[in-house]
């Protein structure tokens, strides 16, 4: 990256500004279709993140998988649970916010404290940039193959068990051996076929 | 640029996602905070594959992985909350009792 350092740094404070922001409101705010959008931003966020350390593949990789993918996947499924319910009250629900936000600020503040008490290994040498797919490549088919192959499995085997959870169930109400050639059909209204709505029309029309 | 900045965002944004993964009543809210702690573990390898490992990119092989672990959760995660979704007929976390005894 040809980036003078305070443009690098300006860049740095606004997407994580975005990034952080855009999370916070994931998680607090009532409305969940906001809460899907704002996802989106922090995903987008995180992709410019990605460029800033010299990672084009994986910032483009980012974009294809997460913003394209896993935003509109959480948006359909929303749009599916479209349940407009209100959440019945739980007794005394903010000693569980409180002691979780108390965690967190801990988990926060630990986190701090073993970045700058470690002594990183910083190295010398310049980041490869654009080359880095090239390693990636070889990475993939050398060291990495087998996790390469079992990870092609796992979204193969991810594929079908989402189908298999997803679908609706058909199951017959009658006995086997009873007429249950309605029972296995969807309720749904019959198709008119094409030449019949033609027919209609040009009957309508005359 | 400092390593640091990216590890304190980072850890930030895992935090963030801990806090809504569970104070979060609403099932989808619930993955979506997976997926921010997701992000923050992918920022971290990059970071560390920029500063530490900037010729050997492992960083960046684990975050690919990591991604293409991130979308099948996703979708087997969408798939579970539609199947309960039609059996409970509730998005509620607090109304799932499945599993417990």
């Amino acid at each position: 990256m040809t980036l003078s350092e305070g443009v690098q740094l300006v860049a740095f404070g606004l997407l994580a500004i975005m990034m952080l922001g855009g999370a916070l409101g994931v998680v607090l705010l009532e409305n969940i279709v906001y809460s899907a959008f704002l996802l989106g931003g922090v995903f987008l966020s995180m992709s410019g993140m990605f460029i800033l350390l010299n990672a084009g593949f994986v910032a483009a990789a980012q974009v294809l998988v997460y913003v394209g993918a896993v935003s509109v996947l959480i948006l359909f499924g929303i749009m599916l649970v479209n349940k407009q319910q209100p959440f019945l009250p739980v007794k005394s629900a903010w000693v569980g916010k409180a002691a979780t936000g108390a965690v967190c600020a801990g988990l926060f503040a630990l986190l701090t404290a073993t970045v700058f008490k470690t002594s990183w290994a910083f190295s010398p040498e310049m980041p490869v940039g654009d080359q880095a797919i090239v390693e990636i490549g070889k990475h993939f088919f050398t060291d990495y193959l087998l996790a390469f192959e079992l990870a092609s499995v796992l979204l193969l085997i991810a594929l079908i068990g989402a189908i298999v959870l997803a679908r609706r169930e058909l199951i017959p109400d009658t006995l086997p051996g009873e007429d249950e050639s309605e029972a296995l059909q969807l309720p749904e209204r019959p198709r008119q076929l094409v030449s019949s709505v033609a027919a209609n029309t040009s009957d309508s029309d005359a | 640029m400092q390593l640091e900045y990216f590890l304190l965002t980072a850890a930030a944004l895992f935090c963030i996602g801990v806090y809504g993964l569970v104070t979060s009543r609403n099932v989808i809210r619930v993955l979506m905070s997976i997926e921010l702690m997701l992000n923050a573990v992918n920022l971290n390898l990059m970071a560390f594959s920029n500063y530490l490992d900037p010729v050997g990119v492992n960083g960046q092989v684990f975050a690919v992985f990591v991604i293409s672990i991130a979308a099948a959760e996703s979708a087997v995660g969408l798939a579970i909350v539609l199947s309960i979704y039609r059996n409970r007929d509730t998005v509620d976390m607090e109304q799932f009792n499945l599993l417990k005894w």
